[in-house]
């Protein structure tokens, strides 16, 4: 639109009246895009913020196939992962390759010949050239129970008829230890969810019971989170750990260390949860609520509770890595899960001496998938953060 | 302010009576005691089994008492600054733990400064250059230091400095100079020991303090106060330093109150595998064999720590924080 040409300074402005058609909501009318965005549920634009996180979305998706892979360990791992291999004890890794001398054989692993060195009695593995083991796929090997249901034997991959496929190498008593790392993952990751379940439900309820009530009850709990917060949380781990009696069966243990986990974590949660809701009671629709003859469950269930669970869920991913490092050092201590159970931590249990790191180098492995995990955790719980207060 | 301060350390006996009825029954719930387990060992190795010296023990530490009247037989020792004896190195509490607190406060002070010196221009780098790729960049490393089991990189950083530096394993010193009087060349040992349980212990505190100082900050900044300053043409440093990260400080000073018992404390496991001479060890050591007047007192020393530590923190952020009133009615 060009502008009328401006009058010579001193006369009077020219009376301007727009021709165009009158719509006075004309600037309150949103655009389709805005219409998008102003009528979104708040679900919808947590997920379009998060969505702009791309490594919080490239770490939920990894933690998802991960998760989806303990379904069917058994079917992943190339051996069961306690199944010994006496002539394979400290076996190095075996690395794939694709060319036997100039030809194309696809995957195969190349055979491993075994010497004792006499002067020290080191067990000395080297490539034997000759044996090419080609790697098969979907196929037959040791035998499992699916889930403790099903008997089976099919893998994924397989080593050939009578080679070895020790991908990650072994460990002292002959076991693969890619397939213990594929069988760990099962209890490893998760230990932490339920961990985090339980001291999510812990920190809700005391929380909510300090922050709606205040006053007495708010007194009371709030000295019990001070005395659980004045011990170190390693010392308390032992302890609990150590009032476990020897007899309880592995997998009662495990509950166990996740009651554990859980029971000394949710102090911080229960803080967050009291101080939001410290300052959420005082809105109007609380009041409308009471007024309206709302019970205290209901209205920090149905009210209160809905305003801050995107901070909760996203302060809860960022627990369990926490948990998952606490798992880990507990089995360290050799007061956390026991064999059979099998979980990262007590694989790196094989590692607890220099001499492993000297000569064995490959069983400190399992501290891979660890640090990957918590990785992905933390940038997971990053994005959710980000995203938990979508109107920002 | 006194009146505030008298009224927290009245609040405190409630608290630290609790602990101790916590930590105690912590110490009762396994089944047996040390005596049981000394005494059945004293006898597989066919060694007389000293019973004067058991009776007396016993007698002394009430074992053939009810546990809650010996509750109050070691809290009235506690409060009479009477820590108790440790049956596993037969010396008193008080002696032991003492004997390796030098050490312990040496090493952990050293990483608390040395994760401030990291953590502080690195956090403000990364909320000054937000999103750029040193942002980035750095904030994944400091992610991966939390990521890594630090027993492990102990281990693997242990074997380095050994193959690379010849430094002996593990241990604050070189065999040598253990049981030596300090001189020059025993302090150089436990120097070149040193940096090992400094890196490790520091890595994921400084990793967790990047990330804060960077939160805290970024908050600061975003704030009118900062821009206005920027905008009237205040020098960049003084515009970041004097203002905003001056205010951005207060969970830093709230934090303080951490460090008392974390000082004292040391990290246990790291201390386990570079078996460092720390009150670490000694704590699991004698968690795990029932040690429990070991035990038990020294948590209780490192409760009262947290809980002088977060009174002067709180008295700390009164006195740099005006916004911050502790007489007036915080919550209702």
């Amino acid at each position: 639109m060009t502008a009328p040409p401006l009058p010579p300074p001193g006369a009077p402005l020219p009376h301007y009246v727009s021709d165009r058609p009158f719509d006075p909501r004309s600037i309150e009318r949103l655009s389709p895009a805005q219409e998008r965005v102003y009528l979104a549920s708040q679900w919808r634009l947590m997920w379009w913020k998060f969505k702009r996180h791309r490594l919080a979305v490239a770490s939920g998706l990894f933690l998802a196939v991960l998760y989806a892979s303990i379904l069917v360990s058994e079917l992943l791992a190339p051996y069961n992962y306690q199944t010994r291999h006496i002539d394979h004890i400290y076996a190095p890794p075996q690395a794939i390759h694709l060319f036997h001398e100039g030809r194309f054989v696809g995957p195969f692993v190349y055979g491993q010949t075994y010497t004792l060195n006499m002067s020290n009695l080191k067990r000395e593995y080297s490539p034997d050239p000759a044996a090419v083991h080609p790697i098969r796929f979907f196929c037959r090997g040791d035998g499992y129970t699916f889930w403790g249901l099903v008997e089976s034997d099919v893998h994924l991959f397989c080593p050939a008829k009578d080679g070895t496929l020790f991908l990650l190498g072994t460990d002292r008593l002959g076991r693969d230890v890619l397939s213990r790392i594929i069988y760990g993952a099962r209890i490893s990751l998760t230990i932490g969810i339920l961990g985090v379940a339980i001291s999510f439900v812990l920190g809700l309820v005391f929380g909510g019971l300090a922050g709606y009530y205040g006053g007495f009850v708010d007194l009371v709990i709030q000295r019990i989170i001070e005395v659980l917060q004045s011990l170190p949380s390693i010392p308390l781990w032992l302890a609990l750990a150590a009032i476990m009696p020897v007899t309880w069966s592995p997998m009662i243990v495990y509950f166990a260390i996740t009651v554990i986990l859980g029971l000394i974590d949710w102090t911080g949660l229960a803080r967050a949860v009291r101080s939001k809701l410290l300052s959420l009671r005082e809105e109007d629709y609380v009041l409308a609520a009471q007024l309206m003859g709302a019970n205290a469950p209901r209205i920090v269930g149905r009210h209160l509770v809905p305003g801050f669970m995107s901070h909760l869920i996203a302060s809860a991913t960022l627990a369990i890595p926490s948990m998952i490092l606490g798992e880990t050092a507990l089995s360290f201590l050799g007061l956390g899960l026991r064999p059979p159970v099998t979980s990262w931590g007590v694989l790196l249990t094989e590692a607890q001496n220099i001499n492993i790191v000297a000569l064995y180098p490959w069983l400190l492995l399992p501290a891979i998938p660890v640090i990957l995990v918590v990785l992905a955790f933390n940038f997971l719980g990053d994005g959710l953060r980000d995203a938990a207060d979508p109107y920002k | 302010m006194l009146l505030y301060i008298v009224r927290r350390i009245l609040m405190m006996i409630p608290t630290l009576l609790l602990t101790s009825a916590l930590v105690f029954t912590i110490m009762e719930l396994p089944p047996g005691d040390y005596f049981e387990s000394y005494m059945a060992e004293l006898q597989a190795q066919g060694e007389g089994v000293d019973k004067a010296k058991i009776e007396f023990l016993k007698q002394e530490y009430g074992f053939d008492k009810h546990p809650v009247e010996r509750y109050f037989i070691w809290l009235a020792g506690l409060v009479q600054g009477d820590l108790g004896y440790s049956f596993e190195y037969q010396m008193p509490v008080a002696d032991l733990v003492g004997s390796r607190i030098m050490l312990t406060v040496l090493v952990s002070f050293a990483t608390i400064v040395l994760t401030w010196l990291i953590a502080f221009p690195i956090g403000i780098y990364s909320a000054t250059h937000q999103y750029s790729w040193g942002d980035y960049g750095l904030t994944f490393l400091g992610l991966l230091g939390i990521a890594i089991p630090n027993f492990l990189l102990a281990l693997v950083l242990m074997y380095l400095a050994n193959v690379w530096f010849g430094t002996s394993i593990g241990h604050l010193m070189a065999p040598e100079f253990m049981g030596q009087p300090m001189s020059w060349a025993k302090l150089g040992s436990i120097l070149a020991h040193m940096w090992i349980p400094v890196i490790v212990i520091g890595l994921a505190g400084t990793a967790s303090m990047i990330r804060k100082i960077r939160a805290n900050l970024l908050d600061e900044l975003q704030k009118q106060y900062a821009i206005t300053a920027k905008a009237k043409g205040l020098h960049p440093f003084k515009a970041l330093v004097k203002y905003p990260l001056r205010s951005s400080l207060n969970f830093f000073v709230g934090g303080i109150g951490g460090i008392l018992p974390e000082i004292v404390s040391g990290a246990e496991i790291v201390a386990i595998v570079l078996s460092l001479e720390t009150t670490g060890p000694l704590l699991i050591q004698a968690l795990q064999s029932q040690d429990m007047y070991l035990a038990g007192s020294f948590l209780m020393f490192l409760a009262l720590l947290t809980v002088i530590g977060v009174l002067i923190s709180d008295i700390a952020l009164a006195f740099l924080d005006p916004r911050i009133r502790l007489q007036g009615k915080s919550t209702r």
